[in-house]
């Protein structure tokens, strides 16, 4: 058996439906949500009966040097599909994000990663701190302006 | 009455490691205990972070290769695995058949290598003063003399690469192949009376640190600690890559218990994965063809500009994966490492709060981490 | 002469001793030559105990070696056998560190009062007939005391080094030290009802069938309490290492440990040679008259590679499930056997109250079939306690992709836009 990567309209129109103002954008195979309403759509991505997203693979971000990305990957055991869902930070500065901490707790270790090497901030995670590095380290070395 | 309101006691807050014989690297453990058992834990890591995916970033994609060697340094096969076909996918490129077969079969024999490290290091904690893992380093000597025939190393074997494999085969490495696989049947066959029956690893490991399927999935937990909840979730299986497709193999999984897996589901998912891998060997040593084993790749990759793959692997300790972006330059844009070592650290509070400090250790070696994995 | 330390005292029944007071006697004033018989007597009994360590901890390394498919040490002298004295000279050389906060005194001590039970339990060891260094009419008593003495030095060691990881094993250390004492002199009240006397001489005597077999139980019995008196694997959690790191002594260094770990090697050899003299007749075998002493080293021996051998296979005991073998198996265990003991003495004993090599026979085998019946009845008990569900493993690894749910039909196939 291979995994169905669910396709980035369908997921436009299954997000659009139930979470108002969400949806961002998408390509063949990936999903631009707005960064605000990341954490009510990851909460419709988990309970939703048809998505039931329960394992969430990993969460990247990206310095677009414009823009920052946070990629999430997604897969459900149950129906045997994965997702791709993103979203765009504009600018370089007190970036944040919502927190899916109390969605998946395999939030947890990354969303302090990419708070302590790109400088996102994830609100609602009970232990926003930097996790590879030391307290007190100056700046966020996995920035592209980071040398 | 001993426990009388008069007798003051305490919690002991506790720093295991970052120096420690058990926390299998620089690994730190914060806890508080209350007398032996843990009330609270905090895992602290770090102390070996390299920066390997900033790294990544100034070297061009054939030379990232070596860097993905000192992840998981037990397992370097696999992780070069993941990263070639993470570029392959960002290429479109594939790999010619021997290429699959050869990088399959170097990833079972590390998978072997490194599920021996963790039962090893398990029976460590427990208290065997070394035998068991003596018996489990005579074989993994084995594997990696092997290794050391196919690529002249044998820990940081840098040994595959985009496209295929870096060397053929010599032609005495089946012969010495054949032989390794015959005297592990025997070995295998005398670690699994030592260990697997022996009633004190039984009475340490059984009912301790339950991890429930439902928290696993939801902390993000793979591979064998996983499966030992009772989920037979492999990406070898599932999206089978190189030469899975062409072998035949079980994944093994403990009967299903509501509670969860304990430590000795762990543990035994490991021992039965041995097996399994034994299986895929002997099927890729008699499938192999003669053939080139790599693919007409250019020196120095270009992908297109914006692609962006992400290339997993069941890796020995779980989902290994690399996610990389490329802006068409010759090194990657970005590559970001989804490990699965620190993903199943999230579920640690879970595991350990409640039980005693004797159980944390084994319960640790169950997960089995890999801090070059966790810090990267 | 008049002389106030005369050979009116304990030790002037010991041969080595009179033999020395005797013969410096001739030349020396009676007071000089009592401290020059007794410098003799405790100049052997540290040697003994140095030796042994030393010997223990060479055997027990190229020992473990061998199980593990390594060489050991091999490098210094013949068979590596030199390899405890380059030990020695490295940790002389070493610093020696006194943690800042540690209680220094206590700290101080700790290595001493390690070290004197050891010598202590060796005085009244017959090594050969008639050859322990003190035959106290209360031997076996005297044995159980000063064992326990380790207790205070590993709680000494770890409440004064001001780490706590030492104080972990202080803790378990006693815990477990208290718990075993019970069993073992249980244990012992047996053998010393068969032999009719406390005395350690007398009990090897007394052993025309060694207890070993006559007392099966009490042998287990005593055994198991001594390894986890002595610290030693399955039962070695004062110093865990995989758990505490070095346990108690994790802050000593140089002299200071060297000389806690030759207590411990010294120790293990000492509570062989009792446990051979309790058990396994001490002296006795062909020719004991003239290699009393040779059965007494080889069985000795024997023992201790018993103990070598168990560290290097087993893992450990969780703490509780210790504290647990000790009060819930091997007490009962203890008790049956004394009670066992007493009637069959009682039954058995001629009018004079002397029991023959027969009366032994006997008692062999109901002693036998009763252990026999207390494993199997134990056996089940336990296995019950500790294995709440044992499935077993399958026979067959059956591959489970997705965990046996319905997952009804998609309604939106993958591709279709709206």
């Amino acid at each position: 058996m291979a995994l169905l990567q669910l396709s980035g309209p369908e997921l436009a129109w299954r997000v659009g439906d139930a979470v108002a103002d969400s949806v961002d954008c998408w390509s063949d195979d990936a999903l631009w949500v707005c960064p605000a309403a990341i954490a009510g759509v990851a909460g419709f991505l988990r309970q939703d009966g048809e998505l039931d997203f329960q394992y969430l693979n990993a969460i990247s971000a990206i310095d677009y040097i414009g823009h920052f990305e946070l990629v999430y990957h997604l897969t459900s055991f149950r129906k045997g599909h994965k997702a791709t869902i993103r979203a765009r930070l504009a600018g370089r500065e007190n970036l944040w994000a919502p927190s899916v901490y109390h969605l998946w707790r395999g939030a947890d270790f990354q969303e302090r990663e990419i708070w302590d090497l790109m400088g996102i901030r994830f609100e609602g995670h009970p232990n926003m701190k930097r996790i590879m590095l030391w307290e007190g380290f100056e700046g966020h070395p996995l920035r592209k302006d980071y040398l | 009455m001993i426990n009388g309101p008069n007798i003051r006691t305490e919690p002991m807050t506790v720093n295991i490691g970052p120096q420690h014989p058990s926390t299998h690297g620089v690994f730190r453990l914060r806890v508080t205990f209350d007398g032996e058992e843990i009330l609270q834990v905090e895992p602290i890591f770090g102390y070996l972070h390299r920066g390997t995916e900033k790294l990544a970033e100034e070297r061009n994609y054939t030379q990232v290769v070596t860097l993905t060697d000192r992840l998981d340094y037990v397992s370097s096969m696999i992780n070069n695995q993941a990263y070639c076909l993470a570029v392959e996918k960002l290429l479109g490129v594939e790999a010619p058949m021997r290429g699959k077969y050869l990088r399959t079969l170097a990833a079972e024999l590390q998978r072997i290598a490194a599920h021996l490290m963790g039962i090893g290091f398990i029976l460590q904690d427990l208290g065997t003063l070394g035998t068991p893992l003596m018996y489990c380093f005579r074989s993994r000597e084995r594997i990696l003399d092997l290794f050391e025939m196919l690529c002249g190393a044998r820990i940081t074997v840098s040994y595959m690469r985009p496209g295929g494999v870096f060397f053929d085969a010599p032609p005495d490495f089946w012969p010495a192949l054949e032989q390794f696989l015959r005297d592990f049947d025997e070995e295998y066959k005398e670690l699994g009376q030592l260990i697997l029956e022996n009633e004190i690893v039984m009475v340490r490991t059984r009912g301790v640190s339950y991890l429930p399927l439902e928290a696993a999935i939801n902390g993000s937990v793979s591979g064998p600690v996983l499966r030992a909840s009772g989920l037979g979730w492999d990406w070898r299986k599932v999206e089978p890559y190189d030469a899975y497709d062409l072998v035949e193999f079980d994944v093994p999984v403990p009967p299903y218990n509501p509670a969860g897996g304990d430590n000795y589901d762990r543990f035994w998912v490991r021992v039965q994965e041995i097996r399994q891998s034994v299986r895929i060997i002997r099927q890729c040593a008699a499938q192999i063809e003669p053939g080139p084993v790599r693919a007409a790749v250019p020196l120095v990759l270009r992908p297109e500009p914006g692609a962006e793959a992400y290339g997993r692997v069941e890796a020995s300790k779980g989902e290994l994966a690399f996610y990389l972006v490329s802006d068409g330059g010759i090194s990657p844009y970005r590559c970001k490492i989804r490990s699965p070592s620190l993903l199943n650290l999230t579920v640690t509070e879970h595991l350990l709060v409640g039980w005693k400090l004797a159980d944390m250790i084994v319960t640790l070696g169950s997960v089995d981490i890999n801090m070059g994995e966790v810090d990267r | 002469m008049n002389c106030v330390l005369g050979p009116d005292n304990i030790l002037y029944d010991t041969v080595l001793f009179r033999e020395v007071y005797n013969f410096v006697g001739q030349v020396l004033p009676c007071w000089l030559s009592w401290f020059v018989a007794g410098f003799v007597i405790i100049f052997l009994l540290v040697n003994a105990v140095l030796l042994g360590a030393a010997a223990f901890s060479w055997m027990e390394r190229r020992l473990i070696g061998k199980f593990q498919n390594r060489l050991g040490p091999n490098r210094w002298g013949p068979f590596g056998l030199f390899q405890p004295i380059a030990d020695m000279v490295k940790l002389l050389f070493k610093e020696d560190l006194t943690p800042g906060t540690a209680d220094k005194l206590v700290f101080l001590a700790v290595p001493v009062a390690m070290v004197a039970p050891v010598m202590l339990m060796l005085a009244v060891v017959p090594f050969a007939k008639d050859t322990a260094l003190a035959n106290l009419n209360v031997g076996v008593l005297y044995i159980l005391a000063v064992t326990s003495v380790t207790s205070i030095a590993i709680f000494m060691a770890g409440w004064s080094s001001n780490n706590r990881f030492a104080l972990f094993g202080a803790a378990r250390g006693v815990a477990v030290l208290i718990s075993y004492e019970v069993p073992v002199v249980v244990s012992l009240l047996g053998v010393v009802m068969l032999a009719g006397s406390m005395s350690l001489a007398d009990v090897v005597s007394a052993q025309t069938l060694p207890f070993i077999i006559v007392q099966p139980m009490a042998f287990f019995v005593f055994v198991a309490g001594t390894a986890a008196e002595l610290n030693r694997t399955p039962f070695d959690m004062a110093e865990a290492e995989s758990e505490l790191i070095a346990g108690y002594h994790t802050e000593y260094s140089g002299i200071k440990f060297a000389m806690i770990q030759a207590a411990e090697f010294g120790g293990v050899m000492a509570a062989s040679g009792v446990i051979v003299t309790l058990f396994l007749g001490g002296w006795e075998g062909p020719a004991a008259h003239w290699l009393g002493w040779l059965w007494f080293l080889l069985k000795t021996m024997a023992v201790a590679v018993g103990f070598i051998w168990v560290r290097a296979t087993f893992p450990r005991l969780r703490i509780d499930q210790l504290l647990a073998l000790a009060w819930k198996f091997l007490l009962p265990v203890s008790l049956i056997n004394l009670l066992a003991t007493a009637l069959e003495i009682y039954f058995l004993r001629d009018a004079s109250g002397v029991l023959t090599r027969g009366d032994l026979g006997i008692m062999t085998g109901i002693n036998l079939a009763l252990m026999a019946g207390c494993v199997f009845l134990f056996g089940s008990l336990v296995r019950e306690k500790v294995r709440p569900v044992a499935p077993g493993l399958p026979p067959g690894v059956t591959p489970v992709i997705l965990p046996a749910r319905e997952s009804p039909a998609r309604d939106l196939p993958a591709g279709e836009t709206d």
